[in-house]
């Protein structure tokens, strides 16, 4: 486990002139301040104090406005940028908020077990992890120990600005933990206070205490959080972004940056996961390609496919179309692709499976539809391609929706019902005609300012409103359909409903 | 050039040579058709019918109103090789305003009509092309309001190297002020409405009539019929030739005066 804490990110941004700097908020009709700076906490001023008080110990102090969603946003980021180390980051619960709540700073949790080897072993990791940070212009503590509390204990009150990071080695919380003032176990304060007055000042004085006596004076939160810290009892940790369990990562020695080294990293990604998800007997249906770049943010590419698929260079093709938005900002360090949803597929479905074969095998799909509808929708768009069904619906706009491109159900029975257009308009559009009699087809009508004499006509097919689906307060009328043909052989499908007419569709 | 010279000559020894240099053109394949169904279509156009992997522009008289009709000559075209072979039909448009019932009584199947939005004449023509490299697919149909030549030479190449074929319905509110350059199309037609034909009430309409107008054709003279749509087979037959000799000897000249009326 590691935590790393964040302190007052504003007073290190580059384009800030030189601290003391405090963030102010407005608080029952004042100013105070939420957070301050090194220079500024030097100087004696705390969070909490009036903004007129801190003016007069520090005439020179730059302010602005204090954003909490801002500062929840920003370390949101932090946190899925740390995903570059684990896949399974999360911000801190035991957080009060950004700048505030316990333990004085936001904190995000990582859990890195299996992935330290990655980076050169657990404490290169940390330091990889603190001297990017400070980079980017973050004040950093880090702490890498058994569980999450230990580790939160540590980063918080067992370093300091010399030394912003340390390792608690396996199985040496309890040591770690002795000397550590009660607060470092996430209590709220007004138990720190009462331990404090109670002269328990060190967490070793109490870990040897019996339960029984603490817990009536502090509730079973203490215990809980000692038992935590330990490692006695469990502390689940909810990743930001669920972890996907199909996951290849690449890590580039050298920033990359031009759009063929991406498609190469891609391609490696894909041939990486592609042998993972077949040896689990799965096909992806939901890819996410995510870059991290070295400014500390990132980029994600979401994508679906129409089938499950595990082909490399099918998905290779896919992030192809894309690469032309994938912006590389000064440099991608990292890069990961994730199967989010996956279903079953075995090599016997890709034989028996006609649509699929090309796109899931390894030979070239460039005869594949799978693959086709995935390249048209990744451009596209989701949902582009389709293909049409009958619904049981009398009136024409309602009787077709929009199915999948592949036919997942059994084909329906389109309705036979009178003639229908080849076109349907998306909106009935108002027309002008003159019928002579009612119920009669119009003699002569506008069209789009162009008048058409009609010459042949056929109806009227009556069709009734649906009554259970309208608006009870603003029923429907019911429609008589025309086909009707003009002088020149062009035929429309008119209707008149509640007096006026409308044109919906034009015949062959 | 040399074609339309031995078009013009008309001897009946030239036949063989003029098969064999377009075989030659087309490095060595055979010419794939479609027959039309009517034997004065089929006769006039090269090779007995619709040549197949290749690309054919339709467009219709008045380009802000026979986009029904563009789409039923299309179908007509479609309805066939649909029948024939497995793949679906792609159709590419801006607005999917095809109507699925309508589809049905036509005796086509909308499932098997594959409709992909795309969001401007660009996109389609990509999609399109994309669509041409798939040999699964039974034909390619795109609704663009423009082709320029060398998207229309992408596709061309694209259709014949897929053996796929594709058709281009040219869908546009307003009609241009001046002749386009030819494309790189096989063929290009033009659809006109004709008063329909016989019905059992005089004032019920008939089978549709169309005035279909080859404008330009690679191997062919450009020629005018008028066809009327057999609801049996979704095909259609031909109702009368009208000019076509005249037609045959006469420049492509396309003027407004021939407009349907």
């Amino acid at each position: 486990m590691e935590r790393w804490r964040r302190a007052r990110r504003h007073a290190a941004q580059a384009d800030w002139p030189a601290s003391p700097v405090a963030l102010v908020r407005a608080e029952a009709g004042r100013l105070s301040l939420a957070a301050v700076d090194g220079a500024a906490e030097l100087a004696g001023l705390a969070p909490g104090m009036l903004l007129a008080d801190a003016r007069a110990l520090l005439p020179g102090l730059k302010t602005a406005a204090w954003r909490p969603e801002a500062d929840a946003r920003a370390l949101a980021r932090l946190a899925a940028w740390c995903g570059r180390y684990t896949p399974w980051s999360a911000l801190d619960p035991a957080d009060g908020g950004p700048g505030g709540g316990l333990g004085g700073g936001a904190g995000i949790l990582l859990d890195v077990t299996g992935c330290s080897h990655l980076f050169g072993g657990e404490a290169a990791l940390l330091a990889d992890l603190v001297t990017r940070l400070c980079r980017q212009g973050f004040t950093v503590r880090a702490a890498l120990a058994d569980t999450p509390g230990a580790a939160w204990a540590v980063a918080r009150f067992a370093t300091s600005a010399g030394e912003p990071w340390s390792v608690v080695p396996p199985g040496r919380a309890r040591t770690a933990l002795a000397p550590l003032p009660p607060a470092a176990l996430r209590l709220p304060p007004a138990s720190c206070e009462l331990l404090a007055r109670l002269g328990l000042r060190r967490i070793d004085e109490l870990i040897d205490l019996p339960p029984a006596l603490l817990e009536p004076r502090f509730g079973p939160e203490l215990a809980q959080r000692l038992r935590q810290a330990l490692g006695a009892a469990a502390e689940p940790l909810s990743p930001l972004q669920p972890v996907p369990p199909w996951l290849a990562r690449r890590v580039f020695a050298e920033p990359i940056l031009t759009a063929e080294d991406i498609a190469r990293g891609i391609q490696l990604l894909a041939g990486e996961l592609g042998r993972r998800l077949e040896a689990g007997q799965h096909g992806a249906r939901q890819l996410e390609l995510t870059l991290y770049r070295v400014d500390g943010t990132l980029h994600r590419l979401a994508l679906g496919t129409s089938r499950p698929s595990r082909d490399p260079a099918h998905m290779t093709r896919l992030f192809a179309d894309k690469l032309g938005r994938v912006d590389p900002g000064f440099g991608v360090e990292v890069m990961t692709l994730a199967a989010a949803v996956t279903e079953p597929l075995t090599a016997l479905q890709l034989v028996l499976d006609p649509m699929a074969t090309g796109a899931a095998t390894g030979r070239d799909d460039g005869g594949a539809l799978a693959g086709l509808i995935d390249r048209l929708e990744a451009r596209l768009g989701s949902g582009t391609v389709f293909r049409q069904a009958p619904t049981e619906s009398h009136l024409p706009e309602r009787a077709v929706r929009r199915g999948p491109p592949f036919g997942a159900e059994p084909p329906a029975a389109w309705r036979r019902a009178g003639p229908r257009p080849l076109r349907l308009l998306a909106h009935p559009e108002a027309i002008e005609a003159t019928a002579l009699l009612p119920d009669r087809p119009p003699a002569r009508f506008h069209w789009r300012r162009v008048p058409h004499r009609v010459v042949r006509a056929e109806g009227p097919e009556r069709i009734a409103p649906e009554w259970w689906r309208e608006d009870p307060a603003r029923p429907g009328s019911p429609r008589d359909y025309f086909r009707v043909e003009d002088e020149e052989g062009r035929r429309y499908w008119l209707y008149r409903a509640a007096g006026r007419w409308f044109l919906h569709g034009l015949f062959a | 050039m040399i074609l339309e010279e031995l078009e013009k000559t008309r001897k009946p020894g030239l036949a063989a040579l003029r098969t064999k240099v377009r075989a030659l053109e087309r490095g060595g394949r055979p010419l794939r058709v479609l027959p039309l169904g009517p034997a004065a279509l089929d006769d006039h156009l090269p090779g007995g019918g619709l040549a197949l992997g290749a690309l054919h522009e339709i467009e219709g008289a008045r380009a802000e109103w026979d986009d029904g009709l563009v789409a039923a000559f299309c179908l007509a075209l479609v309805a066939p090789l649909a029948a024939a072979l497995d793949g679906p039909v792609l159709w590419i448009a801006r607005q999917a305003d095809l109507y699925g019932p309508g589809l049905a009584a036509r005796g086509l199947d909308p499932a098997r009509i594959l409709f992909v939005r795309a969001g401007g004449d660009r996109e389609v023509l990509w999609a399109m092309e994309e669509g041409l490299r798939c040999r699964r697919l039974a034909a390619v149909v795109g609704e663009a309001g423009e082709l320029e030549r060398s998207a229309g030479r992408r596709l061309q190449l694209a259709a014949e190297a897929g053996g796929v074929t594709a058709f281009l319905l040219r869908r546009r509110l307003i009609a241009p002020h001046r002749a386009e350059p030819p494309s790189a199309a096989r063929s290009r037609w033009r659809v006109a409405p004709a008063p329909s034909g016989a019905a059992p009430l005089p004032e019920l309409p008939g089978r549709p009539r169309w005035r279909v107008e080859l404008l330009r054709c690679r191997g062919a003279a450009p020629g005018e019929f008028l066809v009327e749509r057999d609801d049996a087979t979704g095909g259609f037959a031909l109702a009368a030739a009208l000019r076509d000799g005249a037609l045959a000897a006469r420049p492509a000249a396309r003027g407004a005066s021939r407009l349907a009326g």
